[in-house]
């Protein structure tokens, strides 16, 4: 990275970092909600982006991960220690889910983990003495920290966006190790990754569980900050959802589910008068991008610079 | 039988799919730093002889032994740890990557352990050995280029390269001449026994074009219908009557 | 076991008007290598035809034929011209990707445009019970079946019978080699989206009195023509037949015996267990997989 953009990124953290002094309690919430989804699609771009699997089960861990903080919340447990029993949770479910693309590829792959999602859907509708079924789960206490409570919209924020910069950070970290090459050698090509002695097999998996597990993760905030959780934000459509604000972004670039996320979470329940509006543009645009620019938002500066080349 | 000083022995291996025996008892042997040819018509058994020695597809009967190891059936991850390298007939890149990555990738898991990686430097400690055959290949002016954007004849080259990479003890080429334009084949030609000579590696080369098998393999077989219909020393399989009619026949 | 009988006809009968979308949904998969996500948008909007020419004072059967007419146009002409001719040759992802923007697109477009309620739409067949030999049926159970497999049988007769028919069938099977033999392959292509409205608008005809008319309708119906179509075997067109009927009865017997809350989960088992262990589906031929 260069040392423009590097100066670039630190000021676009710290802006973020002080919007909420700008901001009433509604854009706050926006704010610290579109954290949270960062996080999820964060580890949707792993898999998806850099990976190359095929998800529509993603709102199902970021599902797993919330239920498992609404009710380990409620009964007292310490948010950290929640935090990290649904990322593990996440992890292994994602681990198994990840043998289906072992079997299968490519669209198969997405009929088979939206089934994955729906089941789940059933489950956190249907068995109401865990999840309260349709009614859900209400009063999800706000977690404190080493005794400092996190109860107000502002530091309830700074810890969402300090949480959502250190998973990203460390998702940095791990594709730029060797493995972050091994997941885009699986991607593009696996035959070739195998013959060079690259497990297929272990990097399918583990794409699969690092996503889920950012998802979780994220689920867990999503419960804290919303205080009340019902199984509808968990449904397969959110799975799709999630999907394109990577695609749109531009899967496969590291800031790709920034653009994305702004594009899918914040815009929408911004222009909430206008929100069914903006969703119905939304989508067919979605058809439009493809169409034009199937490398997503963020490959435009890209094709600017190709075309000055030229 | 004699004691060999050879490291791959290939035994009457057979690939059958029901009555069409695509390779039918094809045995071969390669010693430390040898370059077989391998030549014959098309469909004549030569790919499938190299999947099955290379675990993509399991082979019907015979035996493949490594370093006196069996290692029949096996599957390409696990030849790929024991030193075992491939190109295969078309093209395959990263073509997302960059080219220096391309070369890290074929090299970085032949070394330490997954978790080892994890926490190892982003280069994997390959930045040298890139270089080297970024140099080798004259591919250092598109080192930072995704591979894909490049042109067919440097991609066969990254292509290549990368089976080279984590210095092989065995590489199977199949046809690595196919669609180089040949200037560049010349090129490869010295690419190939320069590599042969500095990395000591044994290679085993399927090729139509007469002239490179000719300067690059002291010793060639000839495949027909699945079987080894010849073999020696370039020059006498050119003049064996069998292997023209074979190729000119029909 | 009284209830059996009936359980199994009105179960077929809602399987049937599954297998009607999801026989859509394999054609357009075989003809031009599409997985349409927004299937069942394709059921919602003739729905909305359907009621808002009912309020501008056609009949039933006239409101039918109308949104038959826009289906073609819309969702068969424009969705090929629009959406897929430009993407078909990115591959299947792509395709993918914009159907379900499709679907948001849909969706939220009628939601926002028309209203984000619930319209009861009247049935094609009267109401009342047949009572025969100690159990009765109702007459839109009847109805349905009568009328989807009529659909179903003058489909298959088209696709057999007919040299078009047969065209299209070897353009679905190889379109290469079925260009060499001078087929109009985009022509054939496009009748297949003409067949996949109209199968929508049927469907949608049948099941608006018991969905009702709504903007997010087709969440449900889309996904269970998916599960029929993939159960089957979305590659031959007997296994959408099957894989609909299967989740119809299935649907109705779990649910009453079992649980309702889990009637949907037993299609998804099935769904799951075809993807894993039988990806080509109960009916279909395994696809080659390409290296």
């Amino acid at each position: 990275m260069t040392r423009t953009r590097l100066f670039m990124l630190a000021v676009a953290l710290i802006a973020f970092g002080v919007l909420p002094f700008f901001l009433k309690s509604y854009g706050l919430y926006l704010l610290t909600l579109f954290c949270v989804y960062l996080m999820a699609t964060y580890g949707l771009n792993l898999t998806v982006g850099y990976a190359g699997q095929m998800s529509l089960g993603h709102a199902a861990f970021f599902g797993i991960g919330a239920y498992h903080a609404a009710i380990l919340l409620k009964l007292g447990w310490p948010f950290l220690l929640v935090l990290a029993i649904a990322a593990v949770a996440c992890f292994i479910v994602g681990l198994a889910l990840g043998f289906p693309a072992l079997r299968v590829q490519h669209h198969y792959l997405a009929f088979a983990t939206l089934g994955f999602n729906v089941l789940v859907f059933l489950m956190m509708r249907n068995e109401q003495t865990i999840t309260g079924g349709t009614f859900g789960i209400s009063a999800i206490p706000r977690p404190s920290l080493l005794g400092y409570s996190l109860d107000g919209a502002i530091p309830f924020f700074y810890f969402t966006y300090a949480s959502t910069l250190t998973l990203v950070a460390l998702l940095w970290w791990l594709l730029r190790s060797p493995w972050g090459r091994a997941f885009a050698a699986l991607r593009d090509n696996p035959i070739r990754a195998e013959s060079l002695g690259i497990n297929i097999t272990a990097y399918t998996l583990l794409a699969f569980a690092i996503g889920a597990a950012c998802a979780g993760v994220g689920g867990v905030y999503f419960a804290a900050l919303v205080g009340f959780i019902e199984p509808a934000p968990f449904h397969f459509s959110w799975s799709m959802t999630m999907l394109l604000a990577v695609i749109v972004g531009g899967s496969g670039r590291f800031f790709g589910p920034v653009l994305g996320t702004v594009i899918i979470v914040l815009l929408p329940e911004w222009l909430r008068g206008a929100q069914n509006w903006y969703l119905a543009v939304f989508g067919f645009l979605v058809v439009a991008l493809m169409v034009w620019l199937p490398g997503g938002l963020s490959s435009i500066p890209d094709r600017f610079a190709r075309k000055a080349a030229k | 039988m004699t004691l060999r000083p050879s490291f791959l022995d290939v035994i009457d291996v057979r690939k059958h799919y029901g009555a069409i025996k695509a390779v039918d008892g094809v045995s071969l042997s390669v010693r430390p730093g040898e370059i077989v040819g391998v030549i014959g018509p098309n469909g004549s058994g030569k790919t499938t002889l190299f999947n099955t020695i290379l675990g993509q597809i399991k082979p019907t009967g015979g035996t493949v032994e490594f370093c006196g190891e069996d290692i029949t059936g096996m599957s390409p991850l696990e030849l790929a740890r024991r030193g075992v390298g491939r190109t295969f007939q078309t093209l395959q890149v990263f073509g997302r990557l960059s080219v220096r990555d391309n070369l890290i990738a074929a090299a970085q898991e032949s070394k330490g352990t997954m978790p080892g990686r994890l926490f190892a430097r982003p280069d994997a400690g390959l930045r040298h050995r890139s270089d080297e055959m970024l140099g080798l290949f004259r591919l250092e002016h598109v080192a930072s280029l995704p591979a894909g954007s490049l042109s067919y004849g440097q991609q066969k080259l990254i292509d290549i390269a990368m089976a080279f990479m984590p210095a092989p003890r065995l590489v199977l080429l199949d046809e690595p001449c196919a669609g180089v334009n040949p200037s560049l084949v010349d090129e490869l030609l010295d690419l190939l026994l320069a590599l042969n000579r500095t990395q000591g590696g044994s290679f085993v080369v399927i090729e139509h074009n007469m002239d490179f098998i000719m300067k690059l393999c002291p010793h060639v077989l000839c495949m027909v219908e699945g079987r080894v219909l010849a073999e020696g020393p370039p020059a006498a399989l050119q003049a064996n009557p069998q292997v023209l009619e074979a190729y000119l026949g029909n | 076991m009284g209830d059996l009988p009936q359980l199994l006809v009105s179960g077929i009968a809602a399987g049937a008007v599954y297998a009607l979308a999801a026989l859509g949904f394999t054609l357009l998969w075989q003809a031009a290598g599409v997985i349409n996500f927004a299937q069942g948008e394709f059921v919602m909007l003739p729905t909305f035809a359907i009621l808002i020419a009912i309020k501008a004072g056609a009949s039933l059967w006239l409101a039918f034929l109308i949104a038959c007419a826009l289906a073609m146009l819309v969702l068969g002409v424009g969705f090929k011209r629009v959406v897929v001719d430009p993407l078909v040759r990115f591959g299947v992802i792509p395709l993918v990707i914009a159907t379900m923007g499709l679907s948001i697109g849909l969706k939220n477009g009628t939601k926002a445009g028309y209203s984000a309620l619930a319209f009861p739409v009247p049935s094609a067949f009267p109401s009342g019970q047949l009572a025969f030999g100690g159990v009765s049926f109702s007459y839109a159970d009847l109805g349905t079946l009568l009328l989807a497999g009529i659909i179903v049988v003058g489909l298959q007769s088209f696709l057999n019978r007919t040299v078009t028919g047969r065209a299209m069938q070897a353009v679905a099977q190889n379109t290469d080699a079925a260009r060499v033999l001078g087929i109009d392959v985009q022509r054939m292509v496009l009748y297949t989206f003409l067949i996949n409205a109209v199968l929508a608008t049927v469907a949608a005809l049948l099941i608006a009195p018991s969905y009702l008319a709504k903007f997010d309708m087709g969440d449900s119906i889309g996904q269970k023509a998916f599960f029929a179509a993939i159960i089957g075997g979305f590659n031959q067109t007997r296994g959408a037949l099957l894989g609909g009927v299967l989740i119809g009865v299935l649907e109705n017997i779990v649910g009453f015996y079992i649980s309702p809350a889990y009637k949907e989960g037993v299609a998804l088992l099935l769904f799951l267990a075809v993807i894993l262990f039988r990806p080509e589906g109960l009916l279909g031929k395994a696809e080659e997989r390409k290296v």
